[in-house]
């Protein structure tokens, strides 16, 4: 039997589904060590870095202050901050907001999103008050014009009123002492160009 | 019966619609380039859902927008442009056709052209003629006629 020729066949073929076995556990194997590290999967890469922050005009709060208005924040770098009364996670990061406005490094502008007026003066009287100007959102037209998907958001402005960074969720201590204050305080010193 | 009524019922269920009879517009013709845009925008915070199925309420929001953008005399593509300059492509749910996603676009049809391919292939083996057998394999074949009828003798 044995000096009978084996027919030629071609193997290597079926080596093609092993193949797709390993690209595609690479790939899942991939995604699992970046949610590990702290990469959200379900967060939408922003669009608007580098981009004019959009015009907006809002109401302040009953009693507390001037309207927000995008015009305003031009000539200085900013801080905005999307939040409202019924946002857990901003409670969990206001006393970093606190502790930023008393620092002094930035100003931080407030946007009450899709929040009732006294819903959000009772919220700050419990809570403190960081923000310079707050301007109410009701109807999330602020909020789309700067992508806002969940509250809290944060954006740095910069002097020419162009959007430099966007924080997607709480603004942490290693976040802010590693990112965002550095970022802040290289923006400060960029001259005003217009 | 009681489950022929639930199978019945479940065909004839469509995907269930988010917009509340206060959103709509009065104009119907208006009212329905919202929901044809709406159906094209992707809820950002549901990200599986459009906005015209949403219950979230950035999805009411930015409803209302479209809405709101109509009215105010804006074509459909300004609408969908604008909320592609907040979003990203991301918030379009149908993708758009350009370098990144043409594999999306012709994948499918790639794959099926080389499936094809290759059965064509391996009928076209199947039903050939076997070749004729060399002058080796006829010998190493006697060889073994011989064994086996010698074994059987």
């Amino acid at each position: 039997m044995s000096d009978i020729p084996a027919p030629k066949v071609n193997r290597w073929p079926y080596l093609i589904p092993l193949a797709v076995v390993l690209v595609l556990a690479g790939l899942f194997g991939k995604r699992l060590l970046d949610v590990e590290q702290g990469k959200d999967p379900s967060l939408i890469p922003t669009v608007l870095e580098n981009t004019p922050m959009p015009a907006f005009d809002l109401t302040p709060l009953p009693g507390r202050g001037d309207a927000l208005r995008s015009e305003d924040l031009k000539g200085q770098v900013t801080l905005v901050n999307f939040w409202g009364s019924w946002c857990v996670a901003c409670v969990a990061e206001h006393p970093m907001l606190l502790e930023i406005a008393r620092s002094g490094v930035v100003k931080i502008q407030g946007v009450a999103w899709r929040d009732e007026p006294d819903a959000s003066l009772a919220w700050l009287a419990r809570h403190g008050d960081p923000f310079d100007k707050v301007g109410q959102d009701p109807r999330s037209h602020a909020a789309i014009g700067f992508g806002v998907v969940a509250a809290p958001e944060s954006f740095v402005i910069d002097k020419q009123g162009v959007i430099r960074y966007k924080e997607p969720g709480i603004i942490t201590r290693e976040k802010w002492q590693a990112t965002i204050k550095p970022l802040i305080e290289r923006l400060k010193s960029e001259p005003l160009t217009k | 019966m009681k489950w022929s009524t639930i199978f019945l019922a479940s065909l004839l269920a469509t995907a269930a619609v988010a917009v509340e009879p206060s959103e709509m517009l009065k104009d119907p013709a208006l009212e329905a380039r919202a929901r044809e845009v709406s159906k094209h925008l992707r809820c950002v915070q549901c990200q599986n859902e459009t906005i015209d199925e949403s219950n979230a309420e950035i999805a009411r929001d930015m409803r209302l927008l479209v809405r709101e953008r109509i009215t105010a005399g804006d074509s459909n593509d300004a609408i969908m442009a604008y909320m592609t300059s907040r979003y990203g492509d991301y918030v379009r749910l149908q993708p758009r056709f350009m370098p990144v996603t043409y594999l999306l676009w012709f994948g499918p049809a790639v794959v099926l052209l080389l499936g094809a391919w290759a059965a064509s292939r391996r009928m076209g083996r199947r039903y050939k003629e076997p070749s004729a057998l060399s002058a080796e394999e006829q010998s190493a074949l006697a060889a073994a006629d011989d064994r086996q009828e010698g074994g059987r003798a």
